[in-house]
């Protein structure tokens, strides 16, 4: 049985951060086994991931393919862990599956396969390559006059990437609302934090002079995240851009903030604390 | 730059590293503009994006402008292992030698990296340097001296030539070994530049063995009959002494789920694979 199937109406905040530490834990525990993985983008995204699959898609595991289902790209594929857990969680797969992540000849590779999982919906982890196939199935839908939404998450240190610029004018200039961008804003990509690297800010102005609607929340508050996605679109003929600020590795005191958490793998012990700290999700 | 491995050269040399974020694409471009300015730049990115995203970036303002820049693909070939396809670099080459201009150079040990990167700073125009995570024992004499576009032979043999580059040649040595111990005397052929070829080796190898088994860390698809090597060799060989070739390397498909050593082993690519392929060809030569 699926113990986190059916949410039965309580799409609290409570409840959508019990989740997402399930997530957190399940991720930490693949990275382990598997010996391979990016606790520091699972982590920080993990309260994201649940208030999209708990609260705002309108998804169908059982027809993980139905045409008017909302779609959601996870841009950065890296952090796979995470949304093979939630997919799993959601029940588009037996949880069971999950241990199988990165076994030889397993479907749940270093990066999310839509050829192979079910309710992937791209091939990603090179970077920059998720916001402009949203902008593509957010104009399909448009084009079409349909309901269903498209939600893409990229990280932060993605945005280096000029692909996303490109989709970003696009989407403005089609006028996609029903395009909502969440960007992880945890402020560290691989080795050290973006605005050592290549400088982000100010963000959320280059997001508002490219045509959008922008809004910033914690992303770590469920309650905020749900309620945002729940108000899409902000604005009128734009397409949404929610900038989550968030901490990478949120949720493990060793992990939180330390770029060098980015893709290690924690060992035995570091597994065990970080699993002590993450007590008290709905799976004990 | 943390795909690339230059923190040590960031500490020794802080104002010579320019890390300029997630971004192949500007990357190369930024590195054409410094040789424009003089400089030498070592433009240093995992090989599947370097190549993948920045193709034309190659292509146009490196390989086309004769800018003088060093293009450093890093963990190639199915180094990336589990990371999966995305990942993996097993097109670059059939891409890279489809461009005219570009040197290509594939090094198979640490002695001949250390050499070819200072082969590459030392000429003038675009080099690419196809380099590799996955450990390698040493293949070569602490003499040997790497040349430009000079294929080396390891091991001397009549009977057949075994042809790979980069992380591949150790594992022809071992099958030329298990090759003498089914009686038969293989050569093997380092051809670590993949451009320009030296043709004088390669036909050498098909006049004087008679059948050729290459082998490569990358799709056999994309040329004539092979992707990087083996359509090389097989390109050369057709026109001027075309002899039963087997073309070693992952068969036109995406790997599946796998580290690199499972994966290498899944396609065949071990000593054992390799000297089944040799007797294979071995047994349909017509030259003597
Ligand atoms: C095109 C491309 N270049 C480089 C990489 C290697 N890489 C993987 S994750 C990463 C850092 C990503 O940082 P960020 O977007 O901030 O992600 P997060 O902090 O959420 O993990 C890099 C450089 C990649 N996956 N794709
Ligand atoms: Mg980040």
């Amino acid at each position: 049985m699926n113990i986190y199937a059916e949410p039965e109406g309580a799409r609290t905040g409570d409840r959508l951060r019990y989740l997402a530490r399930d997530i957190r834990r399940q991720s930490l525990t693949m990275v382990h086994r598997a010996k391979v993985g990016h606790p520091g983008g699972d982590l920080s995204a993990a309260d994201i991931l649940a208030a999209l699959y708990f609260s705002a898609l309108r998804v169908d595991p059982q027809r993980p393919t139905a045409p008017d289902r909302d779609r959601f790209i996870m841009s950065k594929g890296h952090c796979c862990c995470a949304l093979y857990t939630t997919l799993a969680m959601r029940g588009f797969f037996p949880f069971s599956d999950l241990a199988d992540y990165a076994q030889p000849l397993s479907p749940l590779n270093g990066h999310p396969n839509r050829t192979k999982v079910a309710g992937v919906e791209a091939n990603t982890r090179p970077l920059g390559h998720g916001l402009p196939v949203a902008v593509g199935a957010a104009l399909a839908a448009k084009l079409d006059g349909a309901a269903w939404r498209t939600f893409v998450l990229t990280g932060d240190g993605e945005l280096q990437e000029g692909s996303n610029w490109e989709a970003a004018m696009a989407a403005a200039h089609f006028g996609l609302e029903n395009l909502t961008l969440i960007v992880d804003r945890n402020r560290i990509q691989q080795g050290a934090p973006t605005e050592t690297i290549i400088r982000l800010e100010p963000l959320a102005e280059k997001f508002r002079a490219f045509g959008w609607a922008v809004r910033e929340i914690d992303g770590h508050d469920c309650t905020a995240l749900s309620d945002t996605f729940a108000a899409v679109p902000f604005e009128p003929g734009r397409p949404n851009c929610v900038i989550a600020g968030t901490v990478k590795g949120k949720g493990v005191s060793f992990i939180e903030n330390r770029a060098e958490w980015h893709h290690h793998v924690p060992t035995d012990g570091e597994l065990a604390a970080a699993l002590e700290e993450l007590k008290g999700g709905l799976d004990r | 730059m943390g795909s690339s491995g230059l923190s040590r050269f960031a500490k020794r040399f802080p104002t010579r590293l320019v890390n300029v974020g997630i971004a192949e694409q500007n990357m190369v471009g930024i590195g054409a503009g410094l040789a424009n300015g003089g400089k030498i730049p070592f433009v240093c990115g995992a090989a599947c994006f370097l190549t993948a995203r920045a193709l034309e970036q190659i292509k146009v303002d490196a390989a086309y402008s004769q800018a003088n820049v060093k293009l450093c693909g890093m963990s190639s070939g199915l180094g990336y292992g589990p990371l999966g396809p995305t990942h993996h670099s097993i097109e670059d080459m059939a891409w890279l030698r489809a461009i005219a201009n570009l040197t290509i150079i594939v090094p198979a040990d640490a002695l001949e990296t250390a050499q070819a990167v200072r082969a590459a700073a030392a000429m003038e125009g675009p080099v690419f340097l196809r380099l590799s995570r996955t450990p390698v024992p040493d293949v070569h004499p602490p003499e040997y001296v790497f040349q430009t576009g000079s294929a080396t032979i390891l091991r001397p043999g009549r009977d057949v030539t075994l042809i790979a580059n980069g992380a591949m040649v150790w594992r022809a040595l071992a099958a030329a070994r298990l090759l003498a111990a089914e009686g038969l005397s293989a050569r093997v052929l380092n051809l670590s530049t993949l451009h320009p070829l030296d043709l004088k080796a390669i036909r050498d190898a098909a006049e004087t063995t008679g059948a050729i088994v290459t082998v490569e860390e990358h799709s056999t698809r994309g040329g004539l009959g092979g992707g990087g090597l083996g359509g090389a060799v097989a390109e050369a060989t057709a026109t001027t002494c075309p002899v039963p070739m087997r073309i070693l390397g992952i068969p036109g498909t995406f790997a599946p789920t796998g580290s690199t050593e499972w994966l290498l082993e899944y396609f065949g690519l071990t000593p054992e694979g390799i000297r089944d392929a040799a007797l294979e060809v071995v047994g349909v030569k017509v030259r003597p």
